[in-house]
């Protein structure tokens, strides 16, 4: 490699490429090991030391030594050197490290192109409207230092910042074009590393009580939902998740296997609407109670629960619907019933004596769940997200002792009363309720909507909800959690805050990040072929979309370097106003030679046009006057004798 | 010519550009992606993988984004060039051995600044870099190694930018019909003896180097040699320097004959070995003439006289 003074690094370029570098590794800091921030601040401290005092970089062999110290620390962190976060954790420590070998133009290179690469790892972690304006500005800065790199030390600070402001402006048309016209193809293409989708939240596949509670603290949306028609009231939105009939003392779980396929009869007309779950890496779809038919990608399982193939490891849209009023097994199988009577043994005897009490003075299973809600809502029982700690005998704890609660704690206790008594319960896990967006009209159900309530089976009506939870606080279910609990439970700010300016100003924020979501984020093969039938492609093959995309794209740089490229010529005013003069002479049918000055063509004129020769005598002086005259621009003389000019 | 050597003369155009200013125009820039470029697009490729993989709509949009901003820069970088106007300057002769400038006067009439432009001429290793404001005027010397004696034309110029992003290079070639004029390799060889001439009074007593007469104070053009540093390290430094004077008998001239020259040396050397004497004469001070077979520059001195002289033997055929 020759060391041309143009492939030498001036030394105020280094800043820019730690500014780059910085920019693009710094938010990474939030999840990666802490080691490893150390690692990397030490190195950038370092790198700008050296820089500082003009020494000498690192040779080979520390540099090597710190790269097997550092590789190792992420294999043992993450057990491999591949998959997403030790990925992006490798890629942090090799910009790092380059910072320490910033020698010729060339690794300067590496740098940026590492960093444009870096900057697409953050997306693994967010892709909201902040983390795409951030990025864009640092892709912004990263390109001012590429600018930087080759303009060398003549180029200014804000004039490379404007230049790359500038060129990333004219990038964005070919961005739009590229984004809706370039084959999209659906991934995954290959199986996807363990770590894809870690740390997301959701309803789990069973219930220990606490873990709705914690949900409850979380304010991040679960799902929108736009109905068709009106929304309906709150208190009928029950979104249903896992059925969970298996009970150990401590913990409900779905009972596995297939049944038969639920039977339902619908007793109301039946309502359309489209819900967008956010990825929550199972395999339920949240569908409100009770679905109706499903396409044949989801299946609805024999406690209905309706079902994607696939987890949702991604955000996704279905068109659902749903009857409000039904009836739903009305002939369940013997084996069912049985298995929703079943009980741990040695647990609860409290329980089971009161709830053996109540069978024996009436065994109508309608009427011993109403004595069982008339028990919560009579009785000194507390809605709370803190509740006490409850022993080896939960439901006796809670009952009898305790009385404080979240719904699971309801539920729980409900089904166990009601299986004491004979009656066949289960729970149903969830959420309940929902509130309507109104700027946008979608109805956002977020984790803190997390619900848990039971359902009994009554001959002749099949499955029937009971919602333990609005027998102790009937807001919970009519108004939402907010208004269901007392002050002082540590409830997310936002969903604490009603009817107020900064709640408005929360619903428009929501509702642009909704717009994102749905049709930004949204955007993928089955909508490209929407948008594509929609604008009068509708088989268009990627042969065809690769053709439109290159007429587009050369058409734009076509634009992009006529803008480029135009230069409007700078006129004096003195010129202008001649240029202006020259036009009046065309009308009066003098036409004027553009290599004649003018006191030629005043010349010319007195000779040809004698008439007009005294009017142009006084514009020729004054033009001279003004562009060449001691005075520069002394224009009033100028515009007086081309007004007179006719 | 060979077939690649035809192939490049009919792509890109090459002809001699003639003496007048040109002015690059779309049909003489050409662009290809660079190395880094290359690495660019390769990244970029990797990136829509990873965006298709793990499904990321930003990803994609970056990708793009990244895709329209090297495209962007393609077309910043032909406006580097586009509408630059070169117009050719005036060489400085050099000796053969040393390294000739060619000039080069870069006018910019566009509102941008024109950056890190880049000039190589032919061949050669080195190369430079300048870079002209907005409306601005920029003087560059093209350097060309100086090889023989004679004349040098400017050979086929590339002039290359990878301003703004370094993703794609975009360059013209520049053919101005420029020469520079090669002096011949000096030669370091004792002067000849000079020959006493039928120089009449007017020089008596004029500078000459006979019988010392006196000190004055050292002109600019003074030879070293006449420096009486003896004299002048009594002052201790606080005086101009004195230069000895010497008066009475007849200023020496020289002829710088090629007849002097030893004749078994090869015509080269014999100019060479001239070309030395032509230097030392003037360095000296001395009034010289040269003689070549058939040619003759008659005995004077001065800048323009050397030249005349280094001239008719860097010209003179051999």
């Amino acid at each position: 490699m020759s060391t041309r003074p143009a492939e030498t690094l001036d030394h105020w370029a280094t800043p820019w490429l730690f500014a780059a570098a910085l920019a693009t590794t710094l938010p990474h800091a939030a999840h990666q090991p802490v080691w490893l921030s150390v690692l990397a601040t030490a190195v950038f401290a370092w790198a700008g030391w050296l820089w500082w005092r003009n020494e000498r970089l690192p040779g080979r062999w520390p540099l090597a030594l710190l790269v097997a110290i550092a590789t190792g620390g992420v294999l043992f962190e993450f057990r491999t050197l591949f998959g997403r976060d030790a990925g992006v954790a490798m890629l942090v420590v090799f910009m790092a490290l380059k910072l320490l070998e910033l020698r010729s133009r060339r690794d300067a290179t590496v740098v940026v192109t590492l960093g444009y690469f870096l900057l697409l790892t953050h997306y693994f972690y967010s892709q909201s409207i902040p983390t795409g304006l951030w990025l864009l500005a640092a892709m912004t800065l990263l390109t001012a230092t590429l600018i930087r790199l080759h303009g060398g030390p003549a180029s200014t600070v804000g004039g490379t910042l404007r230049y790359a402001g500038l060129l990333t402006l004219q990038a964005i048309p070919f961005m739009l074009v590229l984004y809706l016209l370039f084959p999209r193809v659906a991934g995954p293409l290959w199986g996807l590393p363990q770590d894809a989708h870690s740390g997301r939240s959701g309803l789990s596949d069973q219930m220990t009580p606490g873990n709705i509670a914690n949900l409850a603290l979380s304010s991040e949306i679960a799902f929108r939902v736009r109905f068709a028609g009106p929304v309906p009231q709150r208190d009928k939105l029950y979104w249903r998740g896992p059925v969970l009939e298996n009970y150990d003392g401590l913990t409900w779980r779905p009972q596995g296997g297939r049944g038969r396929p639920p039977q339902i009869e619908a007793l109301s007309p039946s309502i359309a609407y489209e819900s967008t779950v956010e990825p929550h890496q199972q395999r339920w779809l949240l569908a409100l109670d009770a679905p109706g038919a499903l396409g044949p990608e989801f299946a609805l399982s024999s406690t209905l629960t309706a079902t994607s193939r696939e987890p949702l490891s991604q955000r996704q849209r279905f068109a659902l619907t749903a009857t409000l009023d039904f009836r739903f097994n009305p002939d369940e199988e013997p084996a069912a019933l049985r298995r929703n009577l079943a009980l741990p043994p040695d647990r609860n005897p409290r329980t089971r004596a009161l709830a053996e009490s109540w069978q024996s003075a009436d065994a109508d299973p309608a009427r011993l769940a109403q004595k069982a809600l008339t028990l919560f809502s009579a009785e000194n029982f507390f809605y709370t997200l803190q509740p006490p700690l409850l022993g080896e005998q939960a439901v006796d704890d809670f009952l009898f002792d305790t009385r404080r609660g979240f719904c699971e704690h309801y539920a729980s206790a409900f089904v166990f009363l009601m299986r004491a008594a004979g009656v066949p319960a289960r729970v149903v896990t969830g959420y309940q309720g929902g509130e309507a967006n109104p700027v946008d009209g979608f109805v956002v159900v977020r984790q803190s909507d997390a619900h848990a309530w039971a359902e009994i089976w009554l001959a002749g009506r099949g499955w029937t909800r009971v919602d333990p939870t609005a027998a102790v606080s009937p807001a919970r279910v009519e108004s939402g959690i907010a208004a269901a609990m007392p002050a002082g439970e540590p409830l997310p700010a936002l969903i604490r805050l009603r009817s107020d300016w900064v709640r408005t100003l929360l619903f428009r924020w929501e509702a642009v990040n909704n717009a994102w979501n749905q049709y930004v984020l949204g955007y993928n093969p089955q909508r490209q072929r929407e948008l594509l039938s929609r604008l009068g492609l509708p088989d268009a093959d990627w042969r065809k979309l690769a053709a439109a995309l290159a007429i587009i794209c050369g058409a734009l740089l076509l634009a992009v370097s006529a803008w480029t490229l135009h230069q409007r010529p700078r006129l004096d005013p003195a010129a202008r106003l001649w240029q202006k003069a020259l036009r009046r002479l065309a009308r009066s049918k003098v036409n004027y030679a553009p290599w004649e000055t003018p006191l030629a063509l005043l010349e010319r004129i007195e000779r040809e046009h004698p008439a007009l020769a005294p009017a142009f005598r006084e514009v020729v002086a004054a033009y001279l006057q003004a562009r060449y005259g001691s005075i520069p621009d002394d224009l009033k003389n100028l515009r007086g004798a081309l007004a007179r000019l006719p | 010519m060979s077939p690649i050597a035809e192939l490049q003369r009919r792509l890109f155009r090459w002809r001699s550009d003639g003496t007048a200013p040109l002015r690059l125009s779309q049909r003489r820039i050409f662009i290809l992606p660079t190395r880094a470029g290359l690495l660019f697009a390769a990244a970029l490729l990797a990136m829509l993988t990873g965006a298709i993989n793990y499904n990321l709509a930003l990803g994609h949009a970056l990708v793009f984004l990244l895709v329209g901003l090297a495209l962007t820069g393609m077309v910043h970088a032909f406006r580097n060039l586009h509408g630059l106007r070169i117009a050719p300057g005036r060489c400085v002769p050099v000796f053969a051995g040393e390294v000739a400038y060619f000039p080069l006067h870069l006018s910019n009439d566009r509102n941008a600044p024109r950056l890190a432009l880049d000039l190589r001429a032919g061949d050669e290793s080195r190369s430079v870099t300048t870079a002209v404001a907005a409306h601005g005027l920029s003087e560059i010397a093209v350097p060309v190694a100086a090889v023989r004696r004679g004349w040098l034309d400017l050979p086929r110029t590339r002039l290359a930018t990878r301003y703004p992003l370094g993703l794609f290079v975009a360059w013209s070639y520049l053919q101005p019909a420029m020469r520079c004029l090669i002096y011949p390799q000096p030669l370091a060889t004792p002067l000849p003896p000079p020959q006493a001439t039928n120089r009449t009074g007017d020089h008596q007593g004029e500078g000459g180097q006979e019988d010392f007469s006196g000190f004055r104070e050292r002109q600019p053009a003074d030879s070293p040699r006449h420096v009486a540093w003896k004299a002048s390290a009594r002052d201790a430094g606080q005086r101009p320097l004195l230069v000895k004077q010497f008066a009475g008998g007849a200023q020496s001239e020289l002829q710088l004959d090629w007849a002097l020259t030893p004749d078994a040396a090869a015509p080269e050397t014999r100019i060479a070995i001239l070309a030395g004497w032509v230097l030392a004469a003037e360095e000296e001070g001395a009034c010289f003439g040269l003689r070549l077979p058939g040619d003759e520059i008659a005995p004077g001195s001065g800048e323009a006289h050397r030249h005349r002289c280094l001239e008719a033997l860097a010209l003179f055929p051999a």
